[in-house]
């Protein structure tokens, strides 16, 4: 390894990451502006004895990771919007099955093609309500290259010990930046796996009670048999329509994200304890916030941002304790509709001074935009 | 005092401005100064504006896109006119008389890239050209550097060819500088 | 030699099973966990997947390893199991609407890719499951729940697709051809790459009822009469061809798996 940093590409340092964190499973449909993973995976999952899967579109990609990880491999896919949208069905199925990947949503302007090499921020409402049913959904959002490598680690460590699907819901402008960054040696930050069952295989439920909600998962091919199935199911995987049963299964697998919530939501902050005026941001559209917020700090004005990490679950918390203090809140976001805003103003009430900052046309929104708004 | 450079790169597709701001920021690093390198293309590999930004800073780069750009490269005419008007704010321009019309001006400072990379025997290496014109003629960095990046990245007969595109860059950089 | 039962595979207390009287699918099943014995499977090493529909509710009477998935993505999720893992016995039950209607693309893709599976699709040429609709391989002029009048569409030939696609080994029976049925589907398992049994069968609760064939029997009966063996139809002219389903192996080839492809560009990325 070179001895000083390397410029990797944020798509490129998503595809670091995911390596890092063990995978070797990716399966995807190209689609602008993801490709560059799936192009870093071509190359060097062979080389790592892992595989490489082009499948013949993003039903069949999110399919495909489903049924490695089943199998015992960590796997991943990566897309844009249009591709998520045809993933929602059987996320639900990893949802549904308690299955252990990652999905990459690169998001870019839409609707439909739209502006595909430009980006936006306006899948957030699809990543968490665009399927079926009740269900919750970790969603991780990098606004620098170094977050892009770091919150797939962590995409996937969290997948592992929730047994759940995990976003990182990046946007072009990261996905396509270059910065510099010092990939970690193997080792220097932590990888969680699954944890498998033990004991006697023939008691093994795969979806039986447990603590923290998680049960442990088997892999096929082993001893502890394992059924997973899209259909309401009992503790032992099979078809199960009574009420209680059903009442049962949906409460535990949403009670798992209550019992891991502390390690599931992270935000960020800079300056935002004495803000008057806070930004609200995910992404990359942080980094024009914290730009602002120095400039108004050089006017005298005490600003600060409060930066979301983790997009869903949502940190009602940290949104209620910094926004509740400040005087104003702003959320900028590269959407129409003012997807994150809506959610602040849920938490802060009607009486709340949010403002919206929005772009929706490909463009960057600038610290020149952001300060506009005060 | 920070060191701080922000950088445009803009031509068409196919020119190779983006490979220009990459070594650009490959050359930053191993100067130990952060990078931030962003792109901007249309959906065509081949024709179309392509436009690159690079910000070098020895702090953390907070916003990621150029505000107020010190050096400009314009490899097309579109480009040009699209950023001509950084010259009165202060940015040095570079730009191609091959392709586009030349002008005087304060900032403003013109070098046949293209017909350089003619004469060299490949069009394609206009773009190495104009990086090593930029570096001669801005200072962000040094040739050397820019050598070592290339020396890294490509292998032979590459390595030659692009060696040889970037000095015959600098050295008219230099020249131009003798003249002023 | 003892009798094989494939009473290994069959989960306890599940008898009997949920089908209609004169339905395919328990007679598929049988032939199916018989050819598991014969082949040695061990139920660690083997992983039923199945989609939606009628066929779909196949996995909750087995205890290999399952995979019950979403309609029509039943070869997709295979897919990924097996090139995951490629030591485990992979085998995808769908019916008509998961095979080719809901889920053509990706058994043309699967089938291309020669991807180590076989494939059991129980083909009863409508949607039972939700009630006797037109599928994807129901008849030009049928009666459905959907199409009272005349289905207004042709029916999609399941075994040809598989063979323009790719796949290394296409059979096609029925449970009235229950002996061959079986050898078929011990054959279809034993190959390398990808194989489709199609499983002509009877629907007398929808289709046939729909259709002037209310007793299981009579379906048997018109399925006996609408199959050949695929020598003797061979030898027909095309007017005598017309309606007919050839029975029996269909095609044999031995190309490359996709697990032998990709141990090549794994040699080829590896430098061995």
């Amino acid at each position: 390894m070179k001895n000083y940093a390397s410029l990797l590409q944020g798509n490129e340092a998503m595809a670091q990451g995911a390596l890092y964190a063990g995978a070797r499973f990716y399966a995807g449909y190209p689609i602008t502006p993801s490709s560059e993973i799936a192009q870093e995976c071509s190359k060097v999952m062979p080389k790592l004895g892992g595989v490489y899967m082009q499948m013949e579109d993003e039903i069949a990609s999110m399919a495909a990771i489903i049924g490695a990880s089943l199998a015992g491999v960590k796997s991943f896919t990566a897309t844009s919007g249009p591709g998520f949208s045809l993933m929602q069905e059987n996320l639900g199925l990893a949802i549904m099955g308690e299955v252990p990947c990652v999905v990459i949503d690169v998001q870019r302007s839409g609707p439909s093609t739209g502006l595909a090499t430009k980006p936006a921020q306006s899948d957030i409402m699809q990543i968490r309500w665009g399927r079926h049913g009740d269900q919750e959904l970790i969603a991780l959002s990098p606004s620098s290259v170094g977050e892009c490598f770091s919150l797939t680690v962590e995409a996937f460590n969290l997948a592992e010990k929730l047994r759940t699907p995990v976003v990182v819901a990046a946007d072009e402008i990261v996905a396509h930046m270059r910065e510099n960054i010092l990939i970690p040696e193997p080792g220097e930050v932590e990888v969680f796996d699954r944890r498998k069952p033990t004991g006697d295989p023939a008691a093994y439920l795969p979806f039986g009670p447990a603590p923290d909600g998680v049960p442990p998962i088997s892999s096929y091919g082993s001893d502890y048999i394992m059924h997973v199935s899209s259909s309401m199911h009992g503790p032992d995987g099979y078809s199960n329509n009574g009420p209680d049963n059903a009442a049962r299964q949906i409460a535990r697998k949403n009670s798992k994200f209550e019992h891991h919530r502390a390690e599931i939501v992270k935000t960020r902050t800079y300056e935002a304890d004495d803000a008057d005026v806070l930004f609200v941001t995910f992404g990359t559209v942080t980094r024009a916030a914290r730009a602002a917020a120095r400039t108004l700090r050089e006017s005298g004005v005490r600003a600060g941002v409060l930066q979301l990490i983790t997009v869903w679950p949502f940190a009602e918390e940290a949104v209620a304790e910094f926004g509740g203090r400040a005087k104003t809140v702003v959320v900028p976001e590269m959407n129409y509709h003012g997807q994150l805003a809506g959610e602040v103003k849920k938490v802060l009430g009607a009486g709340a001074d949010v403002r919206r900052v929005n772009s929706w046309n490909g463009q960057i929104i600038t610290p020149r935009d952001i300060l506009r708004a005060i | 005092m920070t060191k701080r450079s922000e950088i445009v790169l803009a031509g068409s597709g196919g020119q190779g401005v983006l490979l220009s701001g990459t070594l650009l920021a490959e050359a930053a690093i191993q100067e130990g100064s952060n990078v931030v390198q962003t792109v901007s293309y249309g959906i065509a590999t081949r024709g179309g504006t392509s436009m690159t930004e690079v910000i070098i800073d020895d702090d953390e780069i907070v916003f990621q896109q150029v505000e107020k750009p010190d050096v400009v490269l314009a490899m097309s005419p579109e480009a040009m006119t699209k950023y001509e008007g950084r010259a009165a704010e202060g940015a040095l321009v570079l730009y191609d008389t091959t392709l586009v019309a030349e002008r005087q001006g304060e900032n403003l400072r013109g070098f046949p890239f293209t017909d350089t990379a003619v004469k060299l025997g490949n069009v394609g290496l206009a773009n190495i050209v104009a990086l090593g014109f930029l570096c001669g003629a801005s200072g962000i960095l040094s040739r050397e550097r820019l050598e070592a990046v290339i020396s890294e990245r490509f292998s032979e007969p590459r390595r030659t060819a692009n060696l040889t595109a970037l000095r015959s860059g600098a050295d008219a950089a230099a020249e131009a500088l003798a003249r002023v | 030699m003892t009798y094989a039962t494939g009473q290994q595979y069959l989960k306890d207390g599940v008898l009997p099973h949920m089908w209609c009287p004169g339905c395919g699918i328990g007679v598929m099943l049988r032939a199916c966990l018989r050819s598991f014995e014969e082949l040695g499977y061990r139920n660690e090493d083997t992983v039923v997947v199945t989609g939606i529909g009628c066929t779909g509710k196949l996995d909750d009477y087995v205890v290999t390893h399952a995979l019950h998935t979403t309609h029509g993505r039943a070869l997709a999720c295979a897919t990924g199991i097996k090139a995951a893992k490629d030591d485990l016995h992979v085998v995808v039950f769908m019916g008509d609407g998961d095979s080719v209607t809901i889920g053509g693309n990706h058994f043309l893709h699967a089938a291309r890719r020669n991807i180590d599976l076989t494939a059991i699709v129980i083909n009863n040429f409508n949607f039972g499951m939700t009630g006797g609709q037109f599928s994807g391989t129901t008849f030009n002029g049928a009666i459905t729940q959907t199409s009272a009048y005349g289905n207004p569409e042709r029916q999609l030939d399941i075994c040809a697709l598989a063979e323009v696609a790719g796949a290394n080994f296409v059979a096609r029976s029925t449970p009235w051809h229950v002996d061959d049925l079986s050898a078929l589907i011990t054959e279809a398992l034993s190959r390398k790459g990808f194989s489709l049994v199609e499983v002509l069968s009877p629907c007398p609760t929808h289709f046939g009822s729909n259709n002037k064939m209310k007793k299981g029997t009579d379906m048997l009966g018109w399925l006996k009469e609408r199959t050949m063996p695929v020598d003797l139809y061979r030898s027909k002219s095309p007017a005598e061809r017309a309606g007919i389903f050839p029975i029996g192996k269909l095609v044999d080839r031995c190309e490359p798996d996709f697990a032998a492809r990709y141990a090549e560009v794994g040699a080829k990325a590896t430098g061995n």
